[in-house]
């Protein structure tokens, strides 16, 4: 759809009330797979962390990880859920060649979790409270990868399939419908998702790198016309894999809707997929009745039924709110109103704790992650978070700190370290890129200098100090940025003085 | 038929265990058997060609003075549903022809670890789908009573193998009745235990709320040892159960010493034993119980009523379970494939195979429970189904408030003609209709041979069914009765099963 | 009483993957049709009051400690592939979409 056959956003927002809805799945940072002792690592050599049960051979069978059902039960006591006194496993029945056993193993009308609500904070302050429906346990499946002209699925010649990830626990997280968004819509689906992410944090039950896959989120939009009770069709959006997608998505299916209504035409319940590089959603599959998965109890597993004691242990353990912990870390850490919205409203907070927490000032974590690399994400279209890791930003504030480098050169080591040449201090050996901290090599090029401009060195010597700064700017140019320019200051003086 | 073949497996036990016999001798005698008798019998699918190394690496670790288990030595036949790595899997299907699993049934690996010798794999139904062996895709198993006749099903195999003198001891697996019923039409002993009691990690499923993995012999102390071997909990099957079991070969000692036929109180279920029942089936079951009666038994007549809404609610929840189990076998990672020939999308290709790899049978349940767990139909059948399982299992539990033990026919009729039923799908699903109840509940049932039927001169099998978890009282009642039958007799029942293969 | 359709089990047929040809569409509507029709006596007395059982033996919380265990080799993992690249198990293009 072209942006003519948009409308625009305010335009559609005084027409129409957006109705939200999300799907988020998280990946649980366990050990091993939700229902087989394989290693939990997508991403190694392909079908290496794969056991009879990931690839649904005859004869295998699941059983539960017990610490993907405590993460599970942490994460709905974080959202304010009540946890089911009993809840149970069903299968879920679609062939599909990334699905092993072609039925997954989720959870249908018992989830362990339900009925809860999170509080989200938005860039003026105010808060949102989104209503969770359920959160429920399932298993993730494996990978493919479309082989042919297009890399995409339409056109490919062949697929591959790598089940390293099959099994992998998720939790689902649905929420009820959000009504009420209005123009706030986009920032809403933002800063839920964003939210989310922090608690998953927290809790230290997820790496949420939302590039990696660890964190999903499938977006529903409905419009109505204000006032009008009966809600819209909705589509449903995936692959929406960035807090900044959300944002646009949700946005761009306002418009997309807006206009399909404005002209007289209905919405089509369906998935659309999102197009990170073109910012438009498209049609996928329509919903019809051929969606039969055929839901029955998983008979190989038996129901969950978490005693009092544990949940109360796993209560008594939960880290404190968002909200609570936002305004904790702000007095901490000492930011200003504004200084703390920047790093909360670039979905940066727990960044910039980690990276605190790895040795760095407030000041220069959030320096950082506000300015430099979020500067270099929106140049490369990619989410700050995805970039580089907390505890290489700290390395590097530490570099500078030492006097290994200057902001000049840390913001070149950071490049380094974003395109993956190594930690900090590789970068800095690879490329050369340290401060020359030895006096002879700053003297010989100071020499130099002076002796191709003879006449500065007199106006030095006159008092006129300021001409220095010529010889400077040629020594550390000579030093190729790599040299301390205060020191450089330090000798010019000592030689004019000999 | 030799002589070490002739043996049970307890005998052969001794005689391995004073040196009498090597495990050598006796695989080598079984595989003898095998090759003079399959060529009538039909009742492996493979037979391995590594059995007698297996066998000579227990005598060396027996006479290196290695404490070696009871059985130690027993040559094993184990049935094809039961996933093993030095054999290939097919569950009697096309599907999965070749098929090698990289790992071990855990029964395999407990046979294994008890020194049992594996002759080979065993014919079944196609995915233990049948009561006839006539629907596996390598052909029917032969009833060693009579060639013209089905073994049973789906564990014709196991059956037919030990019937045949081919092995002592043979693995199975039971849904629906698949050891009992063939137990009973080849005159040998089979059990279902409790459900949970032997893991069902590496067993193929079909329906796993209602499978479980059993023992298949020619006597119950035999069966006893068997499921000694192999009973127990396993962590990789999450419905194992934890207990702490008794010795089976202990209670089926106990039993043929005459214990616990006194005062035992055996209940008859009269919704089991009216209409249906072939005639010398009734009154081979009725003189076994009159045995029984006369060692101190007491009879009574105890009612099911819902036991006639069984063979129903199984044959919906058996296809519904199977339909998501057998959803795995689309030639993406093992089995056939079958690429129709203007070439075609993964989608396509997963339906040619499925059409080109499964039976009949296995597709008309496929679809059926397919039907059965749809939209709009799921609350009106397999939730019905459901509901009549708890129905049953109250009608279980009521009985055995009253009795000890349960007692049916363990089939209806005696072994059918080929091709009898094959046409007429509900009749062969009633063949099922005495040995459902036990799976449907998960309690213990025990198939042991009571005589002939005079009219045909076939074997015929009594049922005993005990509360769940108390399999042990089924191994002393079934041994009780198995000694005061061969003493009346004079002989056992398998001493009167035609002599095959030209040899004896 | 006809209640199973032949379109039904195509549809069915579908659902379950399985090209089944005419003929046997036809055959196992009929089939199913008296199949259907007999078992349908469990409604009779699968009332609102009676519990569904999905378990034989009534267990919970039976778990696995999270601790890496059994896990196969590339080469055992794509030992009986039909199709594979060396490493990922090869199917030919697929037409429809994750769900």
């Amino acid at each position: 759809m072209s942006t003519a056959e948009l409308m625009d956003f305010d335009e559609a927002i005084e027409k129409f009330e957006p109705v939200l809805g999300f799907e988020v799945h998280v990946e649980l940072g366990t050990a091993t797979k939700m229902f087989s002792a394989a290693p939990n690592g997508f991403g190694d050599e392909p079908n290496t962390n794969v056991s009879p049960v990931c690839l649904g051979l005859p004869g295998s069978l699941p059983v539960v990880n017990e610490q993907a059902v405590r993460y599970s039960i942490s994460l709905g006591l974080a959202l304010g859920c009540s946890i089911a006194e009993s809840s149970s496993f069903a299968r879920k029945n679609y062939f599909y060649p990334d699905l092993a056993k072609n039925y997954q193993i989720s959870q249908y009308d018992e989830p362990i979790a339900f009925e809860g609500e999170v509080e989200v904070e938005l860039s003026d302050g105010s808060i949102r409270r989104i209503p969770i429906e359920r959160a429920h346990m399932e298993e993730d499946a494996g990978k493919l990868t479309h082989v042919g002209t297009s890399g995409r699925i339409q056109g490919a010649d062949h697929s591959l399939v790598d089940y390293n990830r099959a099994g992998v626990p998720l939790v689902e997280i649905v929420t009820h419908p959000i009504f009420g968004a209005g123009a706030l819509a986009p920032e809403i689906a933002k800063a839920y998702v964003a939210t989310i992410r922090d608690i998953v944090i927290s809790l230290g039950i997820s790496e949420a790198r939302m590039e990696r896959g660890n964190l999903r989120c499938d977006a529903n939009v409905s419009l109505r016309p204000w006032g009008q009770e009966k809600l819209g069709t909705r589509t449903e959006t995936k692959n929406v894999n960035s807090m900044r997608s959300v944002e646009r998505a949700v946005r761009y299916e306002i418009r997309r809707q807006a206009a399909i209504l404005e002209a007289g035409g209905t919405i089509t319940q369906e998935t659309r997929h999102w197009h990170e590089d073109t910012g438009t959603t498209s049609a996928g599959r329509p919903k019809s009745d051929a969606d039969d998965y055929r839901y029955f109890p998983e008979p190989d597993l038996l129901p969950v039924v978490p005693s009092a004691e544990l949940i109360d242990e796993l209560r008594a353990a939960l880290p404190e709110p968002p909200a609570a912990r936002r305004r904790r870390l702000k007095t901490e850490w000492g930011f200003t109103d504004l200084e703390f919205q920047d790093v909360q409203n670039g979905g940066l907070v727990s960044e910039v704790a980690a990276t605190i927490a790895a040795g760095a000032s407030p000041a220069a974590a959030r320096k950082w992650w506000t300015g430099e690399i979020t500067r270099l994400a929106n140049a490369r279209g990619a989410e700050p978070t995805s970039l580089v890791a907390p505890e290489s930003v700290a390395e590097l504030t530490a570099l500078v700190d030492e006097g290994t480098l200057t902001d000049k050169l840390a913001r070149q080591v950071l490049e380094g370290v974003i395109d993956g040449e190594g930690t900090p201090a590789e970068v800095v050996d690879t490329r050369g890129l340290a401060v020359v901290s030895d006096d002879g090599a700053l003297i010989a090029a100071i020499d130099d200098a002076l002796a191709a401009q003879p006449d500065v060195l007199q106006k030095i010597k006159d008092g006129k100090v300021q001409a220095a700064g010529a010889i400077i700017g040629a020594v550390m140019k000579a030093m190729r940025g790599q040299a301390d320019a205060a020191r450089v200051r330090e000798l010019i003086l000592e030689r004019a003085t000999e | 038929m030799g002589e070490i073949t002739a043996l049970t497996a307890a005998e052969l036990s001794e005689r391995l265990a004073t040196g009498e016999i090597s495990s050598v001798e006796a695989t080598r005698a079984h595989l003898d058997r095998i090759s003079a008798v399959e060529g009538d019998v039909h009742a492996f699918l493979h037979v391995s060609d590594h059995a007698l190394d297996v066998a000579a690496d227990i005598d060396a670790r027996r006479s290196s003075g290695e404490e070696l288990g009871p059985i130690a030595g027993v040559p094993l036949a184990i049935k094809d549903v039961l996933v093993t790595t030095d054999m290939p899997s097919t569950s009697g299907s096309r599907i999965l022809e070749g098929y090698m699993s990289p790992f071990d049934a855990t029964t395999v690996e407990r046979s294994r670890a008890a020194g049992l010798v594996p002759l080979g794999k065993t014919n079944m139904d196609e995915f233990a789908m049948g009561s006839s062996t006539e629907h596996s895709a390598f052909g029917p198993t032969h009833n060693p009573w009579d060639l013209e006749r089905i073994p049973g099903g789906s564990g014709g195999g196991s059956a037919a193998a030990v019937a045949a003198f081919e092995a002592p001891l043979a693995l199975g697996s039971d849904t629906g009745g698949s050891i009992r019923q063939p137990a009973h039409v080849t005159g040998t002993v089979g059990v279902k235990p409790t459900y949970g009691a032997v893991s069902r990690y590496g067993a193929i499923a079909l329906a796993s709320s209602l499978d479980q993995v059993g023992p298949v012999a020619r006597t119950v102390l035999d069966a006893g040892l068997l499921q000694d071997a192999v009973q127990g909990h396993d962590p990789r099957d999450s419905t194992s159960l934890t207990d702490a079991w008794p010795s089976m070969a202990d209670a089926a000692r106990a039993g043929a010493r005459g214990e616990g036929v006194k005062g035992l109180k055996i209940g008859v279920i009269s919704d089991l034993t009216g209409a249906g029942i072939q005639e010398g089936v009734s009154t081979r079951f009725r003189e076994a119980l009159d045995t029984l009666e006369a060692n101190g038994a007491e009879i009574v007549e105890v009612s099911a009523p819902h036991f006639e809404y069984a063979v129903a609610a199984y044959y919906l929840i058996l296809p519904a379970e199977a339909s998501s189990n057998l959803a795995r076998f689309d030639s993406v990672r093992f089995g056939l494939r079958v690429t129709p020939e203007s070439g075609g999308t993964v989608e396509q290709v997963m339906a040619a195979s499925r059409e080109a790899g499964f039976g009949p049978e296995v597709k008309r349940r496929i679809i059926l429970g397919t039907y059965a767990l749809s939209a709009g139909y799921y609350d009106a059948y397999y939730g019905s189904a459901q509901k009549v399982r708890t129905l049953i299992q109250r009608d279980f539990a009521n009985a055995f408030s009253h009795v000890d033990v349960l007692a049916s026919p363990s089939a209806p009729t005696t072994a059918f003609r080929f091709g009898e039923k094959l046409d007429d799908p509900m009749a062969m699903y009633l063949n099922d209709v005495t040995t459902i109840p036990a799976n449907l509940a998960g309690v213990p049932g025990i198939s042991v041979p009571v005589g002939l039927a005079p009219e045909d001169g076939l074997p015929v099998g009594i049922q005993f069914m005990a509360p769940a978890r108390e399999d042990a009282r089924l191994y002393q009642v079934g041994a009780s009765l198995e000694a005061l039958l061969e003493s009346e007799w004079g002989h056992t029942l398998m001493s009167q099963a035609p002599q095959l293969g030209g040899k004896h | 009483m006809s209640e199973i359709s032949e379109e039904q089990v195509a549809h069915l047929a579908s659902l379950a993957r399985i090209a089944l040809t005419d003929d046997e569409i036809t055959n196992l509507a009929s089939e199913l049709d008296q199949i259907v029709n007999s078992i349908a006596k469990v409604q009779e007395v699968a009332t609102d009051d009676v519990p569904a059982t999905s378990h034989p033996i009534p267990l919970r919380n039976v778990y696995r400690p999270d601790v890496v265990g059994d896990t196969l080799t590339q080469e055992q993992a794509l030992q009986n592939a039909p199709d594979d690249d060396g490493q990922r198990f090869v199917v030919s293009a697929i037409l429809g979409e994750e769900q």
